[in-house]
């Protein structure tokens, strides 16, 4: 596949999205709700439960499977308060000692008078900023689109996994396409330069691991649910500061 | 330390825009101007003397139009003393963005800065302080390898030195040219944000025109007090965008910055003539020296 292929791909109908995730990897999902400020975002899912027994926070962009559940989420397109119910969730999570799995699926954060109006880019800041000084241990996984600041809010994480037809980048590739080169024809020229294919991420270091995504079959989610358990067990035994501070440096080499 | 006289307005740029604008051009089109000695105001088209431009930071006082002006010359305005750190950070091209490369060339040539920010001490009211200033002219400020590494080392510089930080915030966002690498800059600074932070060091960030997308979703909303200078368009998503996504016009001065001190997402906005006097102010009510 080319990368254009694989960013058609990553926004493909009929791809698990966050919801699925959840409920094939975490046990006993309960969500919560609401920033405490606004309202609650649906295009954020939240809440907590078990992974193999552990207790998680897990937090996800949704975007919906039928027409109805995406209008319901926002296509995935997070306002302020979804930002804000994440932090919030995050904050939690700290405080009770439990890691933070996100799942991140969006072309981006919503663009409109309302995010406007209430500090989208104060909440992507703030989320950024307060996720990469978490004293627990953080896990995002990408699995489909990666879109700009509004999956870096949710990302700024322990590790970054990605599944093999998903991208994260800078801006969609439309985008790039129209404003760089005045020609919303050359996407697929677009994307190829934005290196955003799971593999040209792992080379630049951007992600840890690619995720071979098998048809999402049983055993895909079987697999991915094992190596997060492993993956929380060995950071829990990290020192807290020390965690931070490879966080730190995991950034700072960009 | 800069000379003012000697940074300002070296070159009148004489676009002219809207309707109106063309109208004057017709009016001044024969206006010969000796170099440096007047500039037409780019908004009304009027002639002002260079000594007038200068004396009003880049605002015109024919028409109150705030010009965007370089990273060196908003120290200068600010500042009493500049001393510059890091200076020898150059971008790369590390995706091999096609034609990259070369426009860093010639925006090199032409700009004879380096990359899109300027950083160094400072002394601000006679308060020592780490600064940084963003630069229009070098791709309207975006956020590169470069850009994000001379931020992300002037909170570490002044987070082991112990002094604030004012940030000069110009930015229309992350620069696409260096792909997911720029994306990573806006968590890497906002980390070094935080570890300034931490140690209960001051932040003021100064979101001047514009102010949107990667920075502004990242270290220009980190600060402790955020002042925006009067007029300057600060948001996540630029009007274009926003009007294309909801196919509805945006209400007159959406995004400006004083819709966003009416939103609550900043503390103050200040005039340019006064910027200096207000981050005076500022840095001497949380200096230690000063209320010792």
């Amino acid at each position: 596949m080319n990368a254009y292929e694989i960013v058609l791909k990553s926004r493909e109908k009929g791809r698990p999205t966050a919801l699925r995730y959840i409920s094939e990897i975490v046990e006993d999902f309960i969500e919560l709700h609401g920033d405490r400020r606004f309202s609650d975002d649906r295009a954020i899912v939240g809440g907590v439960g078990r992974i193999f027994g552990m207790p998680v926070t897990v937090i996800g962009v949704e975007k919906g499977s039928d027409t109805h559940e995406k209008i319901e989420h926002n296509f995935g397109c997070a306002h302020p308060e979804g930002y804000r119910k994440a932090v919030r969730l995050m904050k939690q999570a700290e405080k009770f000692h439990r890691p933070v799995l996100c799942f991140v699926d969006t072309s981006g954060a919503y663009c409109g008078i309302g995010a406007e109006e209430r500090g989208q880019s104060e909440a992507i800041a703030m989320s950024i900023l307060d996720m990469i000084r978490l004293k627990t241990p953080t896990l995002s996984v990408i699995i489909g689109e990666g879109g700009s600041g509004g999956a870096l809010g949710l990302s700024a994480a322990d590790e970054v996994w990605i599944t093999e037809t998903s991208t994260y980048s800078v801006i969609s590739p439309e985008g790039c396409a129209s404003i760089l080169w005045k020609d919303s024809g050359k996407v697929a020229e677009a994307s190829e330069c934005l290196k955003l294919t799971a593999n040209d991420l792992l080379e630049l270091g951007a992600v840890e691991r690619v995720l071979p995504e098998e048809e999402f079959s049983e055993e895909f989610f079987a697999s991915l649910k094992e190596q997060i358990f492993e993956f929380f067990k060995k950071q829990k035994n990290e020192d807290e500061d020390a965690l931070i501070e490879k966080r730190y440096e995991r950034f700072r080499k960009f | 330390m800069f000379d003012i006289k000697k940074f300002f307005f070296k070159k009148p740029k004489n676009e002219l825009e809207g309707s109106e604008g063309e109208e004057k051009k017709q009016e001044h089109k024969d206006a010969a101007i000796p170099e440096k000695l007047a500039e037409k105001c780019e908004k009304c088209g009027k002639i002002v003397l260079a000594d007038e431009f200068k004396a009003e930071f880049g605002v015109c006082p024919k028409c109150g139009h705030y010009r965007k002006i370089s990273a060196r010359d908003r120290i200068a305005m600010c500042a009493e003393t500049f001393e510059e750190l890091f200076a020898d950070e150059e971008s790369k091209n590390p995706l091999d963005f096609p034609g990259y490369t070369e426009k860093l060339q010639s925006l090199r040539e032409k700009t004879g800065e380096k990359d899109g920010v300027i950083c160094g001490t400072a002394t601000i009211g006679g308060v020592k302080c780490a600064v940084f200033s963003m630069d229009y002219r070098f791709m309207m400020g975006s956020m590169g390898h470069t850009v994000g590494e001379k931020i992300t080392k002037i909170f570490e510089y002044a987070t082991e030195e112990k002094l604030p930080v004012v940030g000069f915030v110009l930015s229309g966002g992350a620069r696409m040219q260096e792909g997911i690498l720029s994306l990573m800059q806006m968590a890497k600074t906002s980390a070094a944000v935080a570890k300034h932070s931490e140690a209960g060091l001051l932040y003021i960030s100064v979101l001047t025109d514009p102010t949107t997308g990667g920075v502004s979703a990242s270290f220009a909303f980190e600060a402790d007090i955020i002042m925006a200078e009067k007029g300057a368009l600060i948001g996540f998503a630029g009007p274009r965008v926003i009007e294309q996504t909801i196919r509805q016009t945006l209400p007159q001065g959406f995004q400006r910055a004083e819709f966003i001190l009416e939103k609550g997402f900043a503390d103050i906005i200040v005039e340019r003539k006064d910027m200096k006097d207000t981050l005076s102010d500022l840095l001497r009510l949380h200096s230690a020296e000063v209320n010792a």
